[in-house]
């Protein structure tokens, strides 16, 4: 049993492909976090246009990208992009349907994060005379941020572990690299590997999160 | 009907309670005060058990709960408690607050249990309040169903923990005229509370606790007008400037 | 033929489209029966995880708390790989379809279990109290006034996680589910023409989206703060 699942030899063999594939599975992370949140806060600040022709076309947006499996997304961008001439490649694609797919997602956060924060905030911003746009940057977004910091770690979390579906598209991300080494060695121990790299790489932040959800709930 | 001996109560460091005594007789009502922090919630919730007392023995209407064997739940049945903060359970109907124990504790049926739910709320003056959740009725209307919720079990003492705390002065009498009736009635009661004028009224006896010892105790005159002990004075003292 | 009729016989292919919609019709099929199996068995046994964790056995509870962590931090593809290809060299052959379902179910089982747990534990104290204070048993107290009110706290995050890890159905097509994702891809590599994968994708918006429509509804309904 510990032959197949925890060979060391294979181990050993394995291990510089899969630190080359964690190396890509965190570049993708710092790369499609950043953007998520950036789509999504641009959503979130379009909400707070109230007319009817921003408002239902946001929502429809946001519904359409949260019924729509990123695997799915990501697929028809990789696969059917290339039939009229664009060709993204692995890391463009994974890039662009994590904006749409997270951002929505982010989009909903911080826009409820946005709505939590007292309207007296802004008046007394206002009254001091901050711009519209000092007052969102400076007073509101700050407390809404900190409001929904628990529900935007998790989003974060699930962003990360998104990260696996590059697999699917050849970026040589660390589940990638460990199925390549799996199939190179007819042993699955590089995904167990890899499966422990993933474990220790975030389950300091799910444990946080676990505290914080706990908390949350009792306060509401 | 109660006789607890010799009780002592730890949370971690803090010693609540420093070997307390306290018997109470058939349709007596004692009336315990002291500053908070003196350990008398503490002493009433030892009463029913829902703190376990370190050392002590505590008989209630011949059962002993400190017995290993005893029923708890059996037992609590017989012991009806009211909370500072009702505790009513927002989900469920006034009725259905009153009877959840009635049919799932005493194992009657939904139309007995009905029956004697309508009944207490009608004790209390609520009957016409039946169908509406917690969440729509007053304080003093909360507290007055969460009274009827523990005397639909037909309880044989009543401990009320601070039970006018959380209203609103001019809710407050409307629970106090329910538990006069009680009294009337010839409910044996033990209440905390802070409400001096109906411990004059309706009190035979009111106790004095501080750091978790009962320091003085007696008919409310002489606790009120003669107290004995120098704490006693200067929490009396205290109160009655307000 | 013009720019904009070449994207629509590449995208919207009308020839391809009718060759292949029987197999995406089945393919919604297959994601429909594996996603009620995720939901119901993931939230049943997540219920029954948190219930265990109130009966408060504490070597038990910290094996419960490290399983439950270990699933949300590792990538539900991650999952279904390790059962697919792993469990094979430990003499187990699970299909594609059985491994994909293990997965999602352990995963929202996981999520689920934290959810209830903090609904349990975010019931005020006193509700216990003047439960047990009637002579409620705990079981009794548990299930009569403390689970209702818990049920209801957790109905908002419980929907939107449900929806989410419903969605991951579409990972079993790397192990060769035939679900629609599935079914779409090889009908493209089949014909050579992208237009089943927008079907896939359409068929995905009409499963999903009033799910997700449904989801906010409930949000709101059952919102957080009473």
């Amino acid at each position: 049993m510990l032959d197949t699942f925890f060979n060391v030899e294979i181990m050993k063999a394995a291990w510089p492909i899969l630190l080359a594939g964690l190396g890509n599975t965190l570049l993708l992370s710092v790369t499609v976090v950043p953007l998520g949140l950036l789509g999504g806060l641009m959503l979130a600040l379009l909400a707070r246009l109230h007319s009817p022709w921003v408002r239902w076309p946001l929502m429809a947006w946001v519904d359409f990208f949260r019924a729509f499996p990123p695997l799915v997304l990501l697929i028809l961008l990789y696969a059917g992009l290339p039939f009229i001439g664009i060709e993204l490649g692995g890391f463009g694609c994974v890039a662009i349907a994590f904006f749409l797919n997270t951002g929505a997602y982010y989009g909903e956060i911080l826009r409820a994060g946005i709505d939590s924060v007292p309207t007296g905030q802004t008046e007394a911003a206002r009254s001091t005379g901050l711009s519209a746009s000092q007052t969102m940057a400076w007073v509101v977004l700050p407390q809404a941020v900190r409001n929904v910091l628990p529900d935007l770690m998790s989003n974060t979390l699930e962003v990360v572990k998104l990260t696996a579906l590059g697999s699917v598209v050849a970026m040589p991300e660390l589940l990638f690299q460990a199925r390549q080494a799996q199939s190179l060695t007819y042993n699955p121990t590089p995904i167990v590997v890899a499966a422990l790299v993933y474990f220790a790489l975030l389950w300091p932040l799910v444990r946080l999160l676990s505290r914080l959800e706990n908390r949350a709930l009792r306060a509401g | 009907m109660i006789e607890a001996i010799g009780l002592h109560k730890h949370f971690g460091a803090l010693h609540v309670l420093k070997g307390v005594d306290l018997r109470v007789a058939d349709r007596e009502l004692v009336f315990v005060i002291g500053p908070s922090g003196s350990g008398k919630s503490t002493l009433l919730r030892c009463l029913n058990r829902l703190e376990t007392p370190d050392a002590g023995s505590i008989v209630v209407d011949g059962i002993d709960l400190m017995h290993r064997r005893t029923d708890l739940n059996a037992a609590r049945r017989r012991i009806g408690m009211v909370f500072q903060g009702f505790n009513l359970y927002p989900h469920m109907t006034a009725l259905g607050n009153v009877t959840l124990a009635l049919r799932k504790v005493a194992g009657k049926g939904r139309a007995e249990a009905e029956a004697l739910g309508l009944a207490a709320l009608e004790r209390v003056g609520l009957r016409d309040r039946a169908g509406h959740t917690p969440g729509q009725l007053s304080g003093g209307q909360q507290q007055r169903v969460a009274i009827a919720r523990a005397i639909a079990l037909e309880p044989r003492v009543m401990l009320f923990d601070e039970p006018t705390s959380a209203l609103d002065p001019e809710l407050v009498g409307s629970v106090l005229a329910v538990m006069r009736e009680l009294r009337e009635d010839g409910m044996t009661m033990v209440v905390v509370s802070h409400e001096m004028g109906f411990a004059r009224a309706a009190a035979d006896r009111v106790v004095f606790m501080d750091h978790g010892q009962i320091v003085e105790q007696g008919p409310p005159a002489a606790i009120f007008e003669a107290p004995q002990e120098a704490r006693t004075q200067a929490f009396i003292g205290q109160i009655q400037r307000h | 033929m013009t720019g904009w009729e070449r994207f629509l016989d590449t995208f919207f292919n009308a020839k391809v489209m009718a060759k292949y919609w029987p197999d995406i019709l089945h393919g919604m099929w297959v994601t429909i029966e594996l996603a009620m199996l995720v939901v119901v068995t993931g939230i049943a046994s997540g219920l029954a995880l948190a219930l265990l964790r109130a009966a408060g056995i504490r070597p038990l509870n910290w094996l419960m708390i490290f399983v439950v962590d270990a699933l949300r931090a590792l990538p539900p593809l991650v999952i279904i790989v390790l059962i697919y290809f792993g469990l094979p060299s430990a003499g187990l052959t699970p299909s594609g379809f059985v491994s994909t379902w293990a997965a999602l179910a352990l995963v929202l089982m996981a999520f689920s279990e934290e959810i209830f747990w903090a609904g349990i534990t975010a019931v005020p104290r006193g509700q216990w109290e003047a439960a047990r204070s009637t002579g409620l048993s705990y079981a009794q107290a548990l299930f009569h006034v403390v689970l209702p009110q818990a049920l209801r706290l957790t109905i908002p995050p419980l929907t939107s996680r449900t929806i989410a890890i419903t969605k991951g159905t579409a990972l079993g097509s790397v192990v060769a589910v035939s679900e629609i994702l599935g079914q779409a891809s090889s009908a493209v590599s089949n014909s050579y023409n992208p237009s089943p994968l927008i079907l896939g994708a359409a068929a995905y918006l009409v499963l999903f989206i009033p799910v997700v429509v449904a989801g906010r509804w409930v949000e709101t309904r059952f919102a957080w703060k009473k």
